[in-house]
């Protein structure tokens, strides 16, 4: 059973790790098209987002509306010091980990910063400082002089024009896993948890409920800006218009649907509204466009209702899906056990 | 005369704010929950004005009115009455589900493009070298007599004063035979209808709609709301007045004047800092 568990601890490096080197050889032999390394590359990002929104949402139980604006920050100042560092160190991996070390830790700078109202504020409030968070860098961005930051035309930055970039992607991908899944599995992480189960004692059993509260916001800022890091190097411009609310809101949407608290859920989901919003880009056009966003929209409030109604609680129990596996299992091994016992 | 034009026009846009802010700070003393959908009725409430507009601009602003109020009913009862007494960040999710589908719903309708809803010209009213708009004093004055009214309502009527009770206590309310699903049901309508009020103030001072209109005024609501203290009926209206009056001055200033809307976040994050529960809010102490 231990090996079991172990196992499983590990499947999403495991299965991530073999998607990546099955997706090299096939654009070693030529197979793999130069659009499908761009969706990659985007599921890359998205799952990033998605893990580190799942650590404030999912974990530390306080839903943050603003994690667009820290892909922001990252994104403008790691593409800023990539466009600066490009032509001296040329564009290279040295010019990519300096500009994801900076924006990384600009990035966490802000988490801390809004991670100190979130010692004060709950809940709907802090959603609302988060939210406001956002708004304030996208401003500031928008209104930067063009020299700077580019301002409304948004900032040139070097697009890192090789076809295996997502290998990178999905290298980061495995770094921000290895780091939120093993402190979810710490001591550290069962405080978290504890801070999202009851606050109050979690506090009387002795946690420091401000140093954890910090510790999830940071991280989650700083796995936010390093996948904005990645995208400016996506693309050739950077445009503060991207980072609005409703792309924080995408990616709630991408965390609630894989389920709160499961960064494997996270990643599935994160890689099948990639993948189905650029499939049905192409299927929907002109007005149904918006199609999409309606069938998540009501995914979205189908799904909290169904996990969160008091009044059918009774039905969840019944049915759920688990525990129908899980006993079944179970009187599989009591029969097997049976059997044996007769032999 | 520049500054009084400003305070004028900055009274005026508060009184549209603050009448937004009445259907958050309302529905959030009574269901205690943030209704992240309020917003988006505002723009609901614009595009049924451009469906009824061919009749008469009265017809146009009542059936909006009582469209939003359906509506407001409606989502209640579909998606926030559900959740009561589960998790307030899965009813806030839920809030952003609907805001999320209604914003997709008018896209598919309508277009993304802006349409342009003229309800009527009213021109400029000049005093020497005064010069406001007819809409900002309809405005400012519809906006006062709504605020009158309604906190008449909550004093004296039987219903508003079954709304101050829900607030303060839902379970002793509801041991004092006050139907409280009747309660949040009607607390809902009586906000939407605002914020359908509200839309028709906000194309009388500039006729567009787009989708997503209703987003930005509906977080400054908010954020007025907040900063009068939620859950407290005159704290909405003196923050909106105040978050108008605010908004207004600095759009004023051409330094400034870009980054109104991050001033405006920046004065709610460092008062939620200093003093969380608004100007006018209780303070709640977290018993276990």
């Amino acid at each position: 059973m231990k090996k079991f568990t172990s196992f499983k601890n590990y499947i999403n490096y495991s299965v991530i790790g073999l998607i990546t080197v099955v997706c090299v050889i096939l654009s070693l032999s030529g197979v793999l098209k130069a659009s499908t390394a761009i969706l990659l590359e985007e599921i890359a990002i998205k799952i990033m987002l998605a893990v580190s929104l799942s650590l404030v949402v999912g974990f530390l139980g306080e839903l943050s509306l603003g994690h667009a604006g820290f892909m922001c920050v990252g994104a403008y100042l790691g593409g800023k010091v990539a466009a600066i560092l490009a032509a001296p160190l040329g564009n290279g991996i040295l010019t990519l980990v300096a500009a994801l070390a900076v924006g990384g830790i600009c990035a966490g700078v802000c988490g801390f910063l809004i991670g100190l109202p979130a010692l004060r504020l709950k809940g709907d409030y802090l959603a609302i400082t988060t939210l406001a968070f956002g708004e304030i860098v996208r401003t500031i961005f928008l209104n930067t002089s063009e020299e700077s930051f580019g301002g409304p035309i948004g900032l040139a930055t070097p697009r890192f024009n090789k076809e295996w970039f997502y290998v990178i992607c999905f290298v980061m991908v495995l770094i921000t896993l290895f780091v939120i899944q093993n402190l979810i599995r710490s001591k550290h992480g069962r405080a978290i948890k504890a801070i999202r189960d009851n606050e109050i004692a979690a506090r009387a059993t002795g946690i420091n409920v401000t140093r954890y509260k910090l510790i999830g916001f940071i991280l989650s800022a700083v796995f936010a800006g390093l996948a904005g890091v990645l995208y400016s190097y996506t693309k050739f411009n950077v445009s503060s218009q991207i980072f609005d609310y409703n792309y924080s809101i995408e990616i709630l949407v991408i965390v609630v649907l894989g389920g709160m608290g499961n960064i494997n859920g996270s990643i599935v989901s994160a890689v099948f509204v990639t993948f189905l919003n650029r499939e049905l880009a192409n299927i929907l056009t002109g007005n149904l466009a918006v199609l999409k966003d309606i069938i998540y929209a009501v995914i979205l409030i189908a799904i909290v209702i169904y996990r969160n109604a008091p009044a059918l609680k009774g039905f969840r129990e019944k049915y759920n899906i688990k525990q129908l596996f899980s006993k079944k299992k179970a009187a599989q091994e009591s029969s097997e056990e049976a059997v044996k016992e007769e032999n | 005369m520049e500054f009084l034009t400003t305070f004028v026009n900055g009274l005026s846009l508060g009184g549209i704010y603050a009448m937004i802010a009445l259907g958050y700070t309302m529905v959030y003393g009574i269901a205690k929950m943030l209704n992240f959908a309020h917003g988006d009725i505002i723009m609901v409430g614009g595009y049924t004005i451009l469906l009824f507009l061919f009749v008469n601009p009265i017809v146009a602003i009542i059936a909006a009115m009582v469209f939003c109020m359906i509506l407001g009913i409606v989502v209640e009862k579909v998606a926030y009455k559900p959740l009561r007494g589960a998790s307030p960040l899965a009813v806030l999710i839920t809030a952003i589900g609907v805001s999320y589908l209604l914003q997709s719903l008018a896209q598919m309708i309508f277009g993304s493009a802006p349409k342009y809803i003229v309800i009527a010209d009213l021109g400029i009213l000049k005093i020497g070298s005064l010069s406001i708009g007819y809409n900002t004093i309809i405005t400012l004055v519809c906006s006062i007599l709504v605020m009158v009214a309604l906190s008449l309502f909550v004093k004296f009527s039987k219903t508003g004063r079954a709304m101050v009770a829900v607030s303060e206590d839902k379970g002793a309310a509801q041991l004092m035979g006050i139907n409280v699903n009747r309660i949040i049901m009607i607390t809902f309508a009586i906000g939407s209808a605002l914020a359908a009020l509200a839309s028709v103030f906000f194309l009388l001072k500039a006729p567009t709609m787009t989708p997503t209109f209703g987003s930005l005024p509906g977080i400054k609501a908010f954020t007025a709301a907040v900063i009068g203290g939620i859950g407290s009926i005159p704290g909405a209206m003196i923050g909106g007045i105040l978050l108008g009056v605010i908004e207004c001055f600095a759009q004023a200033v051409p330094a400034i004047s870009p980054y109104t809307d991050a001033i405006e976040f920046s004065i709610l994050i460092i008062l939620l800092l200093v003093k969380p529960s608004g100007l006018l809010g209780k303070v709640r102490r977290e018993k276990v």
